[in-house]
């Protein structure tokens, strides 16, 4: 909304960023510790059972008539059956001489009784699980050491494992997808804070500079205390630049009363033309001064009463009735006449000083540029709203500075040597807008111009 | 004894020079891509499904050979490379030819689970052992029904039995070897069975064919584990036999197939094995004149021999040596 910050990077993505991050890395320790776990738990379970055939061959093992044999039973190698069908090898050994068996499966001898050792071989790229022990027979010609290995394909602990990968997988993603959810959530309920204090600011009137006093987050609290402290700041230059205005301006105003009544007195005793214009520049350069400060301080109290408006019922026909009378003297020196046409009842809640200042300033705009000898109407109507228009016939506004016109200082640009500081529309201007009201500059067809409030 | 020595001459020359093969036929046109099927069943049974499988793939031609399940394994085992396809009864020894690498898989086969193997063999027929009778012999003493009737009736009548009774010779027949190790490991009555044959002097075979045979000629009178299938082949054409089915129970075995690792042809073994299993599912017995798989809940009348790597615990050298040598002791009376 105000294109020339420096925007850096955004809260909400950083936030959700950080969250989605962590819950994809969460999520792939989760599949990799599961997946560890299950393939340690899978070997174990494969381990025992090819321990467990071990033993019972290795069980069978007994002297008959000098020989070692083995007679082990059916189960032995049954108890290997796997759903995925592995394939089953076995040695038996005598010392170094196999008795039975696949020659090329060698069993460590290194193996001492009652213990197992596991450990994986390849048979033509394919991984086989070998279970080995030992156990020693005495005969009657000393000890004999049988050894026996058990080995088994690991296609059903592969498709153990590949279940359960992904079944983690699916979890793991279920996992992140809910965090992300999550964190998205968090990121915005978060930022929501943040533009809710960002739409207050903004909704805020151009005079307002009160604190923000509606409940933040903790976090936000010490940019919400900075903000009021700045506002209460701001607050207090600008009032005390309004009152050091408005201060000047009434110190001013009556030394130049003096001086004008001086330069009046000077005028009806000079004879010589040259001495007679010059004085009465100077005495219309006074009244520019004194007006202006008028004006200055008409808008000082403006700024200062708009914050906080005195409300009675004001009724805008007496109001009007009341200036117009008070301004005629001033009329009839260019012999302009006021019309009134006003429609009553006119009443509205306002603070009647400003309305009158507000209203004074645009009769007294009118006066000032109406050419001698015209009219000036002051018409109050209060249908379809309420409105009060000011007409004269003058020269009208430039087309291209009616947008303008109402800022501070800003004069219209042929206004020649007409006496006026530019305050006038501005001060009715912010008047009307302290009212929720509008003002309205336009160009009469038949010339002229005209003001327009709607309350 | 001396009889025994005189059977092993007899078949020595048979078994022991390599292409010596009970039966040897082609099927389709010559001079195009040959399959190889080495297998333990009669050309008889396979004909029609070999038949069916050429008229769906035209530009093959099928040599068939025939051996009895130890010289499948022995000739196999030598030379991997020479076959694309291997049939055996002996579930046992072809189960242990997958185990140790001979086969290749056949991937993505919908066949039921308890009837394949790693992916690489595949069950196709049930058939029980049965016992055969020759229907005359039997017309003054009466039919036994079990092992336990049958050992009865050889002790009441060992004149009768004398050296008419038949059996597998475990020591050259794969099949006879698993159905002897089977039996006896399901239940005591075979030892005391085999015991009692050897005091009638059994007549060992290596094959269902010849017993069968001989027992159509009268030679013999009674067969102990006989292929059911091929007797009730024999049965239809004539009336002078009676299949008998344990009722303990009959061991009942799946003939199996499977794909050599070092196949000629893969391709077409593939096709032919995906064929096969087809026409088994199907079951016509035009196309498929044996027995088609079956599974029965029933586990007390039937059992049927699992595909399991327990089959190889009586393939280990010491206890096939300790098994022959308690079988020996049993049958082979003059020792």
């Amino acid at each position: 909304m105000t294109p020339d910050v420096v925007v850096s990077g955004s809260l909400r993505n950083r936030l959700a960023l950080i969250l989605t991050g962590g819950a994809a890395l969460l999520a792939v320790v989760l599949f990799i510790v599961v997946r560890v776990l299950a393939a340690q738990v899978a070997q174990q379970g494969q381990d025992n059972i090819l321990k467990a055939s071990m033993s019972s061959v290795l069980d069978t093992a007994a002297i008959r008539d000098g020989r070692v044999t083995l007679d082990f039973p059916y189960s032995s190698l049954s108890m290997l059956n796997t759903e995925a069908d592995d394939r089953v090898f076995y040695a038996i050994y005598e010392d170094n001489t196999l008795l039975s068996g696949y020659d090329w499966l060698t069993s460590p001898r290194d193996v001492a009784p009652e213990n197992t050792i596991f450990k994986n071989t390849t048979l033509k790229g394919e991984v086989l699980r070998v279970a080995s022990g030992a156990r020693t027979l005495i005969g009657s010609n000393g000890p004999r050491n049988v050894f026996v290995s058990v080995a088994q394909t690991q296609d059903a602990l592969s498709n153990t494992l590949n279940a359960i990968s992904r079944n983690v997988a699916f979890l793991g993603l279920g996992f992140f997808a809910m965090s992300s959810a999550l964190a998205i959530w968090a990121a915005s309920t978060t930022s929501r804070q943040m533009r809710r204090l960002t739409s207050s600011v903004t909704r805020r009137g151009p005079q307002d500079l009160s604190r923000f006093t509606k409940p933040v987050p903790s976090e936000m609290a010490p940019l919400v205390a900075s903000l009021n402290t700045f506002m209460l700041r701001l607050d207090h230059s600008l009032t005390q630049s309004e009152e050091f205005i408005a201060e000047a301006a009434h110190r001013i105003r009556t030394p130049l009363a003096t001086v004008r009544s001086h330069a009046e007195a000077t005028l009806q005793r000079v004879d010589r033309d040259e001495n007679r214009t010059s004085l009465q520049a100077m005495v219309r350069a006074i009244d520019e001064s004194s007006r202006a400060a008028g004006q200055l301080l008409d808008h000082a109290m403006v700024t200062f009463r708009a914050g906080n408006l005195e409300m009675v019922q004001v009724d805008l026909a007496d109001l009007l009735h009341e200036l117009v009378q008070s301004m005629t003297p001033v009329a009839e020196m260019k012999d302009i006449t006021m019309t009134m046409e006003l429609e009553r009842p006119a009443t509205l809640q306002g603070d009647a000083i400003l309305l009158q200042n507000a209203l004074r300033n645009l009769i007294d705009n009118a006066l000032k540029y109406a050419p001698a000898e015209t009219g000036v109407i002051i018409k109050a109507s209060n249908s379809p709203t309420l409105s009060v228009s000011i007409y004269d016939d003058g020269p009208g506004f430039a087309v291209d500075e009616i947008e303008t016109l109402s800022g501070r200082f800003v004069r219209g640009k042929d206004m020649g040597n007409t006496i006026g500081s530019g305050l006038g529309l501005t001060i009715a201007q912010e008047v009307i807008v302290a009212h929720n009201g509008s003002m309205a500059l336009t160009n009469r067809e038949e010339g002229g111009a005209c003001v327009t409030l709607s309350f | 004894m001396r009889y025994i020595i005189f059977l092993i001459a007899l078949w020595l020359p048979v078994s022991s020079f390599a292409q010596g093969w009970e039966d040897q036929q082609s099927f389709g046109e010559p001079n195009q891509a040959q399959l190889r099927i080495l297998s333990s069943t009669d050309t008889s049974f396979f004909a029609p499904i070999i038949e069916d499988f050429l008229a769906s793939s035209p530009d093959i031609s099928v040599e068939y050979l025939v051996t009895g399940t130890a010289d499948i394994d022995r000739l196999y085992r030598a030379a991997p490379d020479e076959f694309d396809v291997v049939i055996s009864s002996a579930m046992d020894l072809q189960l242990k030819l997958v185990n140790d690498g001979f086969s290749a898989p056949v991937m993505n086969i919908d066949h039921p689970e308890w009837a394949q193997w790693n992916n690489s063999l595949f069950a196709f027929t049930s058939e029980p052992a049965a016992i055969v009778l020759n229907r005359q012999a039997f017309k003054q003493i009466h039919v036994p029904s079990s092992r336990q009737d049958l050992i009865q009736l050889m002790r009441d009548h060992p004149d009768h039995f004398q050296g008419r009774v038949g059996t597998y010779d475990v020591r050259q027949s794969g099949l006879g070897y698993l159905f002897a190790t089977q039996d006896a490991r399901a239940t005591e009555t075979y030892w005391r069975l085999t015991e009692v044959m050897g005091r009638v002097g059994a007549r060992l075979y290596c094959c269902s064919g010849q017993m069968i045979n001989d027992l159509r000629t009268g030679k013999l009178i009674i067969a102990y584990n006989v292929l059911g299938s091929y007797a009730k082949a024999q049965a239809e054409n004539s009336d002078d036999l009676i299949i008998i089915l344990p009722s303990e129970f009959p061991t009942t075995m799946m003939r199996t197939i499977l794909v050599s690792a070092a196949a000629p042809a893969p391709q077409h073994a593939n096709n032919f094995v995906r064929h096969l299993l087809k026409l088994q599912s199907i079951g016509d017995p035009l196309t498929f004149p044996l027995p088609p798989l079956s599974r029965s809940q029933d586990f007390q009348n039937l059992r049927t021999i699992n595909l399991d790597p327990a089959l190889m615990t009586y393939l280990d050298q010491m206890k096939r040596a300790a098994f022959i040598r308690e079988w020996e002791d049993a049958i082979v009376q003059e020792k």
